[in-house]
């Protein structure tokens, strides 16, 4: 119907954020009636996300002509970004900016250099922006919850820990099964998306595809390869981050630094 | 009384009278001593100047109110903290040259609730000779049971045992490290009645039959009599007194 009404592309597009918008407020009026105060929220996050995005969008309009090593810049500011972002699920932890910086580069940088060595990622900068972010995006997220959980069990498991330092087991020994427990949850969303492909969801990548007018059958073999690369992307780091971290938790005299009490 | 059934150090130069050993020379036969050894977290000091040694065979009970460092004393001896202030020297060596998993099986220590891993007993029993690549024989894990009551006890499913039993195969599993002294954090604190009866009978044979080297944290002043030759009473973190445990305990 929108596009009876608005024809240049941009109006259009503008008309059809306002009306998602419209709805998104549909949803704050209804919450309000049973005493639920969204709006002032909600509004901040709108606006910040559609500035945001437009920003990018121009930025990708710029990018069209803009040199090769402007990519590897570009997802290198990502890579801090996202290292600061998923820190902050390890609040307490020392060293978790370096760590998680370090674990996302080497994750998602690893991924993205081999899968374009390869020729599964596109080095056109209007392709390796995009598939690029969403692989350090997955990563971020990885990153954040393999330490959230590392710290809350390592916290919840003082005393197993100190007993098994006690008898003289190894510092890195001693936090192996809360490692691995860290390890193994990060993973289940990178897992549960490979495993409801297609079923559940069609992601944002493959709808995106299609309505560029890619075939249907490439289009989803394609983001089965992107969820692929994210998956490893993600293992690697979450591999990287906790490895890093679970010496940072000791002294170099193995006594376990991160105490309900270090916290206070 | 376990003292008395063993050597009794008690008629040692420290059971002569209250004696804070503070700039005193310590004795040949001391196995364990401190130098001024604190430990001062966020201006808070939890241990403060504490001077004091063990010798071979005695039991040394540490009192106190609560809050007071007993624990604080008795992590620090076991390295799990790091002092701020001073050392500790295990058989006349400085305990910060000797490599922390070397310490702790020297020092082995049974902490106030049991955290026994899972698996059975058997597997925690050789959870500390493991971690060196020794594999404890199936005679040696039937005598340490032996020793505290639960012989035929080395297949059962740690999740199946009474809270006395779990602290009775973590003591077992602590000494399955031969260690020159066993430390107890408040090793009955956590069960009830009849289970602490069990567990601090245990304590006293096998510290009479093995003339073990302890150092048992307790708030109880009855155990304490009951199982040490020697008292040490903190207070705010400073040793207030030391000695024979009536001079201690009852003055």
């Amino acid at each position: 119907m929108l596009n009876l009404i608005f024809h240049p592309q941009l109006q259009l597009g503008f008309a059809q954020a306002g009306v998602a918008a419209l709805a998104a407020f549909a949803v704050i009026l209804l919450a309000r009636k049973r005493e639920i105060h969204l709006e002032g929220e909600l509004l901040v996050a709108m606006v910040r996300g559609i500035v945001q995005i437009i920003a990018v969008g121009s930025i990708l309009l710029l990018l069209l002509r803009a040199p090769r090593w402007t990519s590897a810049f570009l997802l290198a500011v990502m890579i801090v970004a996202a290292g600061a972002t998923s820190a902050r699920r390890a609040k307490g932890m020392p060293d978790a900016l370096r760590v998680s910086t370090w674990a996302i580069a080497f994750g998602a940088g690893t991924t993205i250099a081999l899968m374009m060595l390869l020729g599964v990622i596109d080095p056109a900068i209007t392709s390796l922006v995009p598939v690029g972010s969403m692989i350090i995006a997955n990563t971020m997220n990885t990153n954040g919850v393999a330490l959230n959980r590392l710290r809350a069990d390592v916290l919840a498991h003082v005393g197993e820990i100190e007993t098994a330092l006690a008898l003289g087991a190894e510092a890195k020994e001693s936090v192996s099964p809360y490692v691995q427990a860290s390890f193994e949850a990060s993973l289940i969303p990178a897992i549960d998306s490979l495993r409801s492909l297609g079923i559940v969801w069609i992601p944002g990548l493959m709808a995106g595809m299609l309505l560029s007018g890619a075939r249907p059958v490439y289009a989803a073999i394609y983001q089965f390869t992107v969820l692929a690369m994210i998956f490893a992307a993600s293992g690697l780091t979450s591999l990287a981050s906790t490895l890093l971290m679970r010496g940072r938790v000791f002294s170099p005299a193995a006594q376990l630094l991160l105490q309900p009490s270090s916290l206070a | 009384m376990c003292g008395l059934n063993r050597s009794d150090p008690a008629t040692g130069p420290a059971a002569n009278g209250l004696n804070t050993l503070v700039g005193k020379s310590f004795n040949s036969d001391s196995i364990l001593r401190t130098e001024h050894l604190s430990r001062v977290v966020k201006d808070k000091a939890l241990v403060q100047d504490a001077t004091f040694e063990v010798r071979k065979g005695e039991v040394l009970a540490i009192v106190g109110p609560s809050g007071s460092g007993k624990t604080s004393l008795l992590r620090l001896l076991n390295r799990l903290d790091e002092p701020t202030a001073g050392t500790v020297y295990v058989d006349g060596v400085d305990y910060r040259t000797i490599e922390p998993r070397d310490l702790r099986r020297q020092l082995g220590m049974v902490t106030q609730r049991p955290y026994l891993f899972p698996g059975t007993v058997a597997d925690n029993l050789r959870f500390g000779p493991a971690q060196r690549s020794e594999l404890l024989s199936q005679d040696s894990v039937e005598a340490l049971l032996a020793n505290v009551g639960l012989k035929g006890y080395a297949g059962r499913n740690v999740a199946n045992l009474s809270g006395g039993e779990a602290q009775r195969v973590s003591v077992a599993r602590t000494l399955a490290n031969s260690p020159l002294v066993l430390l107890l954090d408040e090793p009955t604190s956590a069960l009830d009645e009849a289970a602490k009866l069990e567990v601090e009978s245990s304590i006293q044979k096998l510290i009479r039959d093995q003339a073990l080297t302890c150092i048992l944290v307790t708030h109880d002043v009855g155990q304490a009599g009951r199982l040490a030759d020697r008292a040490l009473l903190l207070d705010s973190g400073r040793i207030v007194r030391i000695g024979s445990v009536n001079e201690v305990l009852h003055a």
